[in-house]
């Protein structure tokens, strides 16, 4: 190699284009490739949206369009709030951000999330008659190794679940990865979150638990601490933090009279 | 190196003959953590392939003029940036992908697999046969992933790309899945297994007693 590859001068020519060069490239393909990252993502969603309302995935951006409504609820009070970029609402960003969020106490904390957003995203699906089937809402809570995200999709009575798609997780596949698992998750249609009195009543069991005991779910065999992730998550959401006010709305019948 | 480099010994000789995990030992780290799932192996086996194989060229293009002093952090900017494409690529067309391969694509920068090529190949030879040593190390790679995963998803979940081959329990079938061949461990022991079987075909890959 020769001698003045190795000169100050020669060193700092070299790394500095090296170095130009390859931001050139990597900020190239960065913005580059934004759109269609964007793009994937936003499909990603809605194929998410679509599957858990249990509507085809074939043609998704125009089935979402047709049927899918997106909203924004104040956690708090449990009422719509008007906005017009629902559809793109980030709850995840608005829950880091201290401006769009409220810190949980470690006892409100069930689900491990530390911060909820103050404004949080439903979407309402809606058949051919344009009347409202069911409310599907993003839900996530810490699993085992990691945060799990799910849409849980309840009828409109605010009370009985129509699906639930854990769609974004990093549990150990085959174990608690099985919270994937269609067969699993079919298991939650029909199940009843709330008792008599308005209490949170829907439990994520060991062992096998029959379609008609309403307010139990079968646990995943071999995922204790998963399993344990999915009834904190779901106790968590469908308390007085998380979607409690607003399902109490809808039973009232927030969607008949706007 | 003595021996001639013949094209067909570069691109097909790390496959058996000098398999970078098998041999080199280089890059056990992504071998267990990707390989339980045939669909994450695979992807990972290409942009491992990509990625050595542009690496080395790129760097045997400049590698007479890359000061030695700094030859390592000079390699190092070549591969991050080119890991960074991959991933970014990765998640504009197959987003699904991208989620599951999550942080190993990113630690494709640290795979020794391709620092090593770097190092020891590309710094001294032509470019044309630095690209094809980074593919043929890409595919002795990618041959033990695909290797670990078919084993490791055939019996850890009675699939295989994602093709139900045995019905599971979970599933109303009859497999019990083995949970262990799910955990990364397992796949040191397959991995142990299979340079037994190789250093026993191939007996000149034993190492010398001490």
């Amino acid at each position: 190699m020769a001698q003045n590859n190795d000169s100050i001068g020669k060193t700092f020519t070299v790394i500095g284009g090296l170095c130009l060069v390859c931001s050139i490239l990597v900020s190239g393909a960065a913005v580059g490739l934004r759109p269609l990252q964007d793009a994937a993502k936003a499909r990603d969603r809605q194929v998410n949206i679509l599957t858990v309302a249990g509507l085809p995935t074939v043609s998704v951006a125009k089935t979402y369009q047709q049927h899918i409504e997106a909203r924004l609820v104040d956690l708090d009070t449990g009422r719509f709030v008007e906005a017009e970029d629902a559809d793109s609402y980030d709850l995840r960003r608005a829950a880091k951000d201290p401006a769009t969020s409220i810190a949980l106490t470690p006892e409100e904390d069930v689900a491990g999330i530390r911060r909820r957003a103050k404004l949080a995203p439903v979407y309402l699906s809606r058949d051919e008659q344009g009347q409202v089937q069911s409310v599907i809402l993003p839900i996530y809570g810490q699993g085992l190794w990691s945060t799990m995200y799910a849409f849980i999709a309840v009828a409109t009575d605010g009370n009985t679940v129509q699906g639930i798609t854990y769609y974004d997780h990093g549990e150990t596949p085959g174990l608690g990865g099985e919270v994937e698992n269609p067969r699993w998750q079919a298991l939650w249609k029909g199940k009843e979150l709330y008792d008599e009195d308005g209490q949170m009543a829907l439990t994520v069991i060991k062992g096998h638990a029959e379609a008609s005991e309403h307010f139990k779910v079968d646990g995943l065999s071999g995922a204790t601490l998963t399993s344990k992730g999915v009834q904190h998550t779901i106790s968590f959401w469908m308390g007085p933090k998380g979607y409690g006010p607003f399902l109490s709305e809808l039973r009232k019948g927030v969607l008949s009279h706007g | 190196m003595a021996e001639k480099l013949t094209v067909k010994k570069v691109l097909f000789g790390p496959v058996l003959g000098n398999n970078p995990i098998a041999l080199q030992v280089l890059g056990i780290c992504s071998a267990l953590a990707v390989t339980s799932k045939m669909e994450t192996a695979f992807v990972m086996a290409l942009a491992v392939t990509a990625v050595t194989a542009f690496s080395n060229l790129f760097i045997s293009m400049i590698r007479n003029h890359i000061p030695n002093s700094v030859r390592i952090i000079a390699q190092m900017a070549i591969i991050a940036s080119l890991v960074i494409v991959v991933d970014q690529l990765l998640r504009a067309f197959s987003y699904e992908l991208s989620k599951q391969l999550s942080v190993f694509v990113g630690l494709i920068i640290t795979n020794c697999i391709v620092m090593g090529r770097a190092e020891a190949f590309a710094m001294k030879s032509p470019p044309f046969i630095s690209f094809l040593d980074g593919i043929g190390n890409g595919l002795g790679y990618g041959f033990i992933l695909l290797l670990l995963g078919t084993v490791r998803e055939i019996f850890g979940s009675g699939s295989w790309f994602g093709i139900p081959l045995m019905t599971t329990v979970n599933n109303g079938g009859w497999y019990i899945p083995n949970g262990m061949l799910l955990m990364p461990p397992s796949a040191f022991f397959l991995i142990g297994l299979f340079i037994w079987v190789l250093r026993t075909l191939k007996p000149e890959q034993q190492e010398p007693k001490e």
